[in-house]
């Protein structure tokens, strides 16, 4: 058992492979789905490029498949901050991801000023800091001057939620 | 000659000036920041400019491009961490000059290389750029449909390390880039029902969503705890004897830069590399390279600026973006209805020209700030890294949320910036998906055009002299890993299929 995980976790990039198929699969049938008897202009209608699009898409999967079986590995990205010696952090990352939702479902609610201002205090949280006057108040800073620039002087309107109709 | 002084009169009145500035500045702060190239910088602060009219816009985006570019390149010789590929080069050389005590000297070395390399390249496209367009309203559907298969093959062969890695990119690029009606026949293509699909999907979110959320989710399962160091530096200065040794390779930059920018070669990366080279081969102080030489820094930043003006060549007149920076600012036109090709220097020319004219007075406003400004700069890379990343996802949602005020938008690119963790963890290159996002739909608009013509003939693709000469190089470049195998020692044909990916691998 443990050796089937140890040789899936080795070959994890096989996930890629299966992404690729999902979406080959799910292109080729909403291609196949469309009319094509009406509304034709010219020899090649709607149909052909998502065909071939998903058909290449099967294809390069199972190329990438055959790359990973036979040991091919893709580069993980270095940059300034990645350190990839250490495993990946999947606390930061999901912590990351609820701030981010969270600013998605509260921007229609509470306006973005304080949307905004959970956002990037739950980001900075989650990414590992502790400040917890410093945070907050940059937090809540930063997000209403963008809005107000936005909003008021660069004309992108953004919803200002109960907090602004008060002013 | 006329046009340009218009566009000087243009791009000099009070306003467009201090937005030449302002995007000068926000480019530079934004791209000295770690893990912001210039790319990600354009697509963080397209929102900024989505209640401006268009020239004012785009007179601000030259600014941030070489801003971008410049701000790259100090990070790169303080923190010797390259975020992006167009400054790689510019640690080798730069880095050791700023651990040796010369910061101020590499800084002074890369700022005024990139003013050289700019404002030569900016008058190449002063010249060229007109030509290329009268030529390029000729040429047919045919010929743009080759170019454009030419740009997908180039962008998934040269860059990266793994063909089949960059081919699956693309296709993730040209999936997305199908979603929405056909624009032909009016077709839902994989909308599934959905309202806020048939429209397609912005390219602003996807852009920000592979670059900005992808980078951040990244960087954060694998956030150095410590961070690096950044060296302090004082005011860049240069002595005499320094600039005895820089001037020519300021020189040499744009004649290599240039050419590699306008093909889809992947922008600065090869050029940088090559300028690098060259300045080593040509240099009288051999022995000081990879300690510290002024010349690995002056000549590959000059290469970078002007490789950056070449590849505007391409965009403004073919419609083409060869670099993630180029498909960014392509997006941005896009934004404003605006199309770049060969008809827009007939359509928007005094748009065209007052971005050209500005282009001169933002290199020349990143020279006079930024040479002052540099200790300012450094002191941004001491920026507590949770602010830094959080920051990015805030700007993010603001952009993606601004485009058309709806919070599909935002889960949108969610999904979209999980993709380019993902991407980023298995190698997957983001540029080709970027630019499969953007040319895909042209790219099926030409061909079917193309087959239109030829009432459904195959031929109708290669019936053009230029179209013809395209798909050859495309094959050149197919089959460069199968050709190469007969170059050096000629070899009995081992398959008769080329295995690329196995090459590659």
């Amino acid at each position: 058992m443990t050796a089937t995980k140890s040789w899936l976790r080795e070959r994890s990039e096989l996930g890629i492979c299966a992404l690729l198929v999902v979406l080959g699969v799910l292109v080729l049938t909403d291609a196949l789905r469309i009319p094509t008897d009406f509304a034709q202009r010219g020899p090649v209608g709607p149909k052909a490029v998502p065909i071939l699009v998903g058909s290449l898409l099967l294809l390069v999967a199972a190329l990438l498949a055959r790359d990973v079986l036979r040991g091919g590995r893709g580069e993980a990205e270095a940059g300034e901050d990645v350190d990839l010696s250490a495993p990946a952090d999947w606390r930061t990352v999901l912590l990351l991801c609820g701030a981010f939702l969270a600013n998605a479902a509260l921007i229609g609610v509470v306006g973005f000023p304080i949307s905004g201002a959970i956002l990037f205090w739950g980001a900075a949280y989650a990414l590992g800091s502790r400040a917890y006057v410093r945070d907050p108040l940059i937090a809540a800073g930063l997000s209403i001057l963008t809005f107000v620039i936005f909003n008021n002087l660069l004309g992108v309107p953004l919803p200002g939620g109960p907090l602004m109709e008060v002013f | 000659m006329e046009q340009l002084l218009d566009g000087f009169a243009t791009a000099l009145t009070p306003t467009h000036l201090l937005l030449a500035a302002i995007g000068v500045l926000l480019g530079t702060a934004i791209g000295v920041l770690p893990g912001i190239g210039p790319a990600m910088a354009v697509a963080l602060l397209l929102p900024v400019t989505y209640g401006m009219e268009p020239t004012g816009a785009f007179i601000m985006f030259a600014g941030i491009y070489y801003g971008g570019m410049f701000g790259g390149s100090t990070t790169s010789i303080l923190l010797n961490t390259p975020g992006e590929s167009a400054a790689v080069v510019a640690a080798f050389e730069g880095n050791p000059m700023a651990r040796k005590g010369r910061g101020a000297q590499a800084l002074a070395a890369a700022a005024i290389g990139h003013f050289t390399g700019g404002i030569i390249g900016t008058l190449l496209i002063v010249l060229l750029a007109p030509f290329v367009a009268k030529h390029a309203v000729d040429i047919g559907a045919p010929d743009l449909f080759a170019i454009m298969v030419l740009a997908f093959i180039a962008v998934t062969s040269v860059l990266g390390s793994s063909r089949i890695r960059g081919v699956a990119s693309l296709l993730i690029g040209l999936t997305l880039g199908l979603v929405g009606l056909d624009e032909m026949t009016g077709q839902q293509r994989l909308t599934f029902g959905s309202l806020h699909l048939a429209d397609g999907i912005d390219i602003v979110v996807v852009a920000v969503a592979l670059f900005a959320v992808g980078e951040a989710l990244w960087v954060a399962a694998h956030l150095r705890r410590k961070p690096f160091e950044p060296i302090p530096v004082g005011r860049p200065w240069l002595s005499r004897a320094d600039l005895k040794r820089t001037w020519k390779p300021w020189l040499r930059g744009p004649a290599i830069g240039f050419p590699f920018g306008a093909i889809p070669a992947g922008g600065a990366e090869i050029p940088t590399f090559l300028s690098y080279v060259t300045e080593k081969r040509l240099s009288k102080h051999k022995d000081e390279f990879g300690k510290g030489a002024i010349e690995g820094v002056a000549g590959p930043e000059s290469t970078a600026s002007a490789s950056a003006a070449g590849t505007l060549v391409t965009m403004l007149t073919l419609g083409l973006p060869t670099t993630a920076t180029a498909a960014v600012m392509l997006a941005a036109f896009q934004q404003y209805g605006i199309q770049p090709g060969p008809l827009l220097f007939q359509r928007e020319s005094g748009l065209v020209w007052a971005l050209i004219a500005s282009l001169f007075i933002g290199l020349t406003l990143l020279l006079v700030l930024n040479l002052p400004l540099a200790p300012l700069w450094a002191k941004l890379l001491r920026i507590p890294r949770p602010y830094l990343y959080a920051g990015i996802l805030f700007f993010a949602s603001v952009g993606a949320y601004a485009v058309n005020a709806d919070i599909f938008d935002l889960l949108l690119m969610f999904v979209i910036g999980l993709l380019g963790f993902g991407m980023r963890r298995y190698g997957l290159p983001v540029l080709p998906a970027i630019i499969g996002v953007i040319l895909g739909p042209a790219a099926e608009q030409q061909m079917r055009r193309s087959l239109q013509l030829s009432d459904g003939s195959l031929t109708g693709l290669v019936n053009s002299p230029m179209a013809v000469i395209v798909y050859i190089v495309v094959l050149v470049i197919v089959f460069f890993p199968l050709i190469r195998k007969f170059l050096p020692k000629p070899t009995p044909p081992a398959a008769p299929t080329p295995e690329r990916e196995k090459v590659d691998a």
